[in-house]
């Protein structure tokens, strides 16, 4: 088995595990550089990956398909903008609220499209199509890692640098980074705290909807319930623990991919599978613990000269 | 120079929802190219008076003239596009943005879709050199010493086309080096056709930079004069001073054992400053002690550490007899100490609470209202109507959320709390502020009451009246020392006192701050 580490298949698979974390991870970054936690990234994954497969399927169109939920991505933003902004609900409670409602609303629109509380079988969705590179496939080894993934995952990947330009060389990132550091300082200068906040949670929304899709249609080819399992939450750590910056974030989510994609691999084996389901958890958890002690070091170590 | 007025404000207005007058026809003449200071003690209004200037507050009353033309100023935004900047106490900056970020954040040069970093880098160096500031634009703000955020925050309204800078008390936050350097900037603004003014209530540095000064006291003015023609001894006059005398009828001392006694008291804070320098003083049963002094000159440290709340001292705090430096702040007020703290809204109550609840937080483990496990509901609820009623709280019942009363009632509530433990010890710090004057005289009656029968009152106020009508003995707090103490407090005139305060005048020998 662990022959299988070093085959190319394991690092495209990496690459395929990492893509839903990684989207998740830069919504999550976005949002906290605002100064909102945006905890509801599971929720929307949920519900992404659940109208991803309603809207491709009823579109019959890939490019619609995904549009629309990057739309649904962006509603459900704005929606959680408005409570914690303009209602001033706890952000922490509109997350859960939201995350309560895609575990059970899913399970129910499931049922009301496809007859069926599990998954989607019934319904033929279009999944994101998968793209050869000519050239670089024939590189070998690497070829057969980076030529042959979805066309989200390179889009996840494209979106790494996206958004380290849009937050360190934009006007819009500065007055983003500005308003999450010193909201009195932002608002002294003529900023809206609230618009950019507003912009900010839809655009954390858009962005985690891609992973949703890339769930049901990509990872996976259907809609099943829960199929989200804790990848938002995942994500959140993976923000944080990456200083919520994009580039961070990617380091960190490629290693909980790598768990992922490790325990997928494992399941192949005798170990039994309930254990090692719990690989990504731990890593992300045992990841946590080092990080923060990380932090108390540097922190130790500053303010003791 | 001829004069041309660049600024007006008429006749200016201000009173807050809560009834508070903060302004009252409050009016103020700006020169171009003058340091007009603004002076007055914390509470005075100068800080409205600003507010309304920046757009913050919007006056009730009055008119603002800026160039000959009457203007209304609704947002922050609206005075920068004016040309008016400010430069707040409590610095806007982004820690972990550069100078130069800051300084263009909300008005960046564009390239295409991203920000021109070199023109924003090239033109914060720009201005940074026209005006001889000698900083790094490219330093992180968060790296960078308090002088230099301060000079940031000058350029930052400088970079936004600002004609008048506002300066909102500059030098609390430097050492005397760099205060130097920032009169020496400011003298450059002021040449260079900038006017500026000059939050403050140090008269020496008023002196030393300021061409004109407008004094303010109690939310009025108390008239615009040039700083060469008045001395510091008057500014002192105009800026301390009591409108009304208040009367009270005040029995003849009967002085009992020593309550309290302080010793050497040292106390630095967290940022490790000298608040409180080696302080001794005693207070004894049946009298009133009082604090004046400017806010900040040790006054809260203090109290701190005599209520036991601050724990890092050196020296001796003693309650009648009993060193108190290993008693929690419960032991302590077992000793019957009072405490009526400085900000009731912080550390006064618990505002979402009702006022039962307040009234009892010092005393429900105490047998006549707790059994050994639940309150006695029956008896808590009558004492805390009585109360109501002994102290005239204004409320619908005890049931009513503290929040919701007014600040005269809240101090009611909390004086009620801890009046009706029957103390021998009452530390009251500014125990009237803000609240209308019914409250405030039911409130100093009490104090006077408690002292008639025997209890120890120490009284820190920022109201002169009310020092000079309670207190047997007066003491003035500067720089974490007593710079003045008086026994005699019916002979001692508000000038001499305001001279105190200010730090014009100190007595190296205190007679009578101790017991022996």
């Amino acid at each position: 088995m662990w022959n299988s580490l070093l085959t190319p298949e394991f690092y495209n698979s990496i690459l395929r595990a990492t893509t839903p974390i990684l989207f998740a991870t830069l919504a999550s970054g976005v949002a906290a550089k605002s100064g909102i936690c945006n905890m509801a990234l599971e929720g929307i994954l949920l519900f992404s990956a659940l109208f991803g497969v309603i809207f491709s399927s009823v579109t019959h169109s890939f490019l619609l398909g995904i549009l629309l939920t990057m739309v649904v991505g962006g509603c459900i933003g704005l929606f959680m903008a408005f409570f914690i902004l303009n209602m001033k609900t706890d952000e922490i409670l509109a997350a859960i609220a939201i995350n309560l409602i895609a575990t059970g609303g899913t399970v129910l629109l499931l049922l009301a499209f496809s007859g069926d509380r599990g998954s989607s079988t019934s319904i033929t969705n279009v999944s994101a199509p998968v793209l050869v590179i000519p050239f670089i496939q024939d590189i070998p080894f690497i070829g057969k890692i980076l030529s042959g993934q979805n066309v989200l995952t390179y889009l996840a990947l494209i979106m790494v640098v996206v958004m380290h330009l849009f937050i360190y060389k934009t006007p819009l990132g500065l007055k983003i980074r500005a308003v999450g550091e010193n909201k009195n300082a932002a608002e002294s200068v003529g900023i809206s705290s609230r618009k950019i906040q507003y912009i900010s949670l839809v655009l954390s929304g858009v962005l985690c909807s891609l992973g949703g899709y890339f769930l049901s249609g990509g990872y996976m080819n259907m809609f099943t319930k829960d199929m989200s399992a804790g990848k938002g939450f995942i994500a959140l750590a993976a923000s944080s623990m990456g200083g919520d910056t994009p580039i961070g974030g990617f380091l960190v989510s490629m290693l909980f991919g790598a768990a992922q994609a490790f325990a997928n691999m494992m399941q192949l084996t005798t170990i039994p599978v309930e254990l090692i389901q719990m690989i990504p958890y731990l890593t992300t958890l045992i990841g946590l613990a080092i990080f923060s002690y990380i932090v108390m070091k540097r922190k130790a170590k500053l303010s003791g000269k | 120079m001829a004069n041309e007025i660049v600024l007006e404000m008429k006749h200016i207005m201000k009173i807050y929802s809560n009834g508070v007058v903060a302004n009252e026809d409050v009016s103020l003449e700006l020169d171009k190219g003058e340091i007009h200071a603004l002076l007055g003690e914390n509470g005075a209004g100068k800080s409205t008076l600003m507010k309304v200037l920046f757009g913050i507050e919007t006056p009730d009353e009055g008119q603002i003239i800026m160039n000959g033309q009457e203007v209304t100023i609704k947002s922050p935004q609206d005075a920068i596009s004016k040309g008016i900047g400010m430069v707040h106490q409590h610095f806007m900056l982004v820690p972990s943005l550069t100078v130069a970020e800051n300084i263009i954040l909300g008005v960046e040069p564009k390239k295409g879709v991203f920000i021109d970093m070199k023109k924003a880098v090239d033109e914060a160096r720009k201005i940074a050199e026209k005006y001889n500031f000698d900083l790094d634009v490219t330093a992180k703000v968060e790296e960078i010493p308090v002088g230099i955020k301060q000079k940031v925050e000058i350029l930052k309204a400088l970079y936004r086309g600002a004609d008048i800078l506002i300066l909102d008390e500059p030098t609390a936050v430097l050492t005397p080096q760099e205060t130097d350097e920032l009169f020496i900037q400011l003298e450059k603004l002021r040449k260079d056709g900038h006017t500026i003014i000059f939050i403050s209530h140090k008269l020496d540095e008023i002196k030393k930079i300021c061409n004109r000064a407008t004094i303010m006291r109690n939310g009025k003015s108390m008239g615009t004069y040039n700083v060469s023609e008045i001395s510091t001894d008057d500014m002192s006059k105009l800026m301390v001073g009591r409108d009304v005398v208040l009367k009270f009828e005040k029995k003849p001392i009967e002085l009992k054992n020593v309550m309290m006694k302080v010793r050497d008291l040292t106390v630095y804070n967290s940022q490790g400053v000298l608040k409180v320098d080696s302080l001794s003083f005693d207070i004894k049963g049946g009298e009133i002690l009082g604090i004046a002094g400017v806010e900040g000159n040790g006054q809260s440290e203090l109290i701190d550490t005599l209520t036991g709340i601050n724990k890092k001292y050196t020296g001796e705090v003693d309650i009648k007899g009993e060193d108190t430096r290993k008693k929690s702040i419960h032991d302590i007020r077992n000793l019957k100490l009072a405490h009526i703290p400085e900000d009731r809204m912080v550390s006064g109550c618990a505002s979402n609470l009702n006022i039962l609840e307040n009234m009892f937080s010092n005393q429900y483990q105490q047998p006549d209202y707790s059994g050994k496990v639940m309150l006695k509901g029956k008896v808590i609820q009558k004492r805390s109507e009585d109360l109501i009623k002994e102290y005239l709280v204004k409320c619908n019942s005890y049931k009513q959320n503290v929040g919701m009363l007014s600040g005269g009632n809240i101090q009611k509530v909390i004086v009620a709390r801890e009046f009706s433990t029957g103390p021998d010890i009452i530390i009251a710090n500014q125990p009237t502020r803000g609240i209308d004057v019914g409250a405030a005289s039911f409130i100093r009656q009490r104090l006077l009451e408690f002292r008639d029968a025997g209890c120890a009152v120490l009284l820190i106020s920022a109201d002169l009246n009310e020092i000079f009508s309670l207190s047997d003995r007066l003491a003035v707090m500067y720089k974490g020392k007593f710079s003045g103490l008086f026994t005699d407090v019916g002979q001692v005139s508000e000038e001499t006192l305001g001279q105190y305060m200010l730090g014009l005048k100190h007595d190296e020998e205190l007679g009578g701050v101790i017991y022996e």
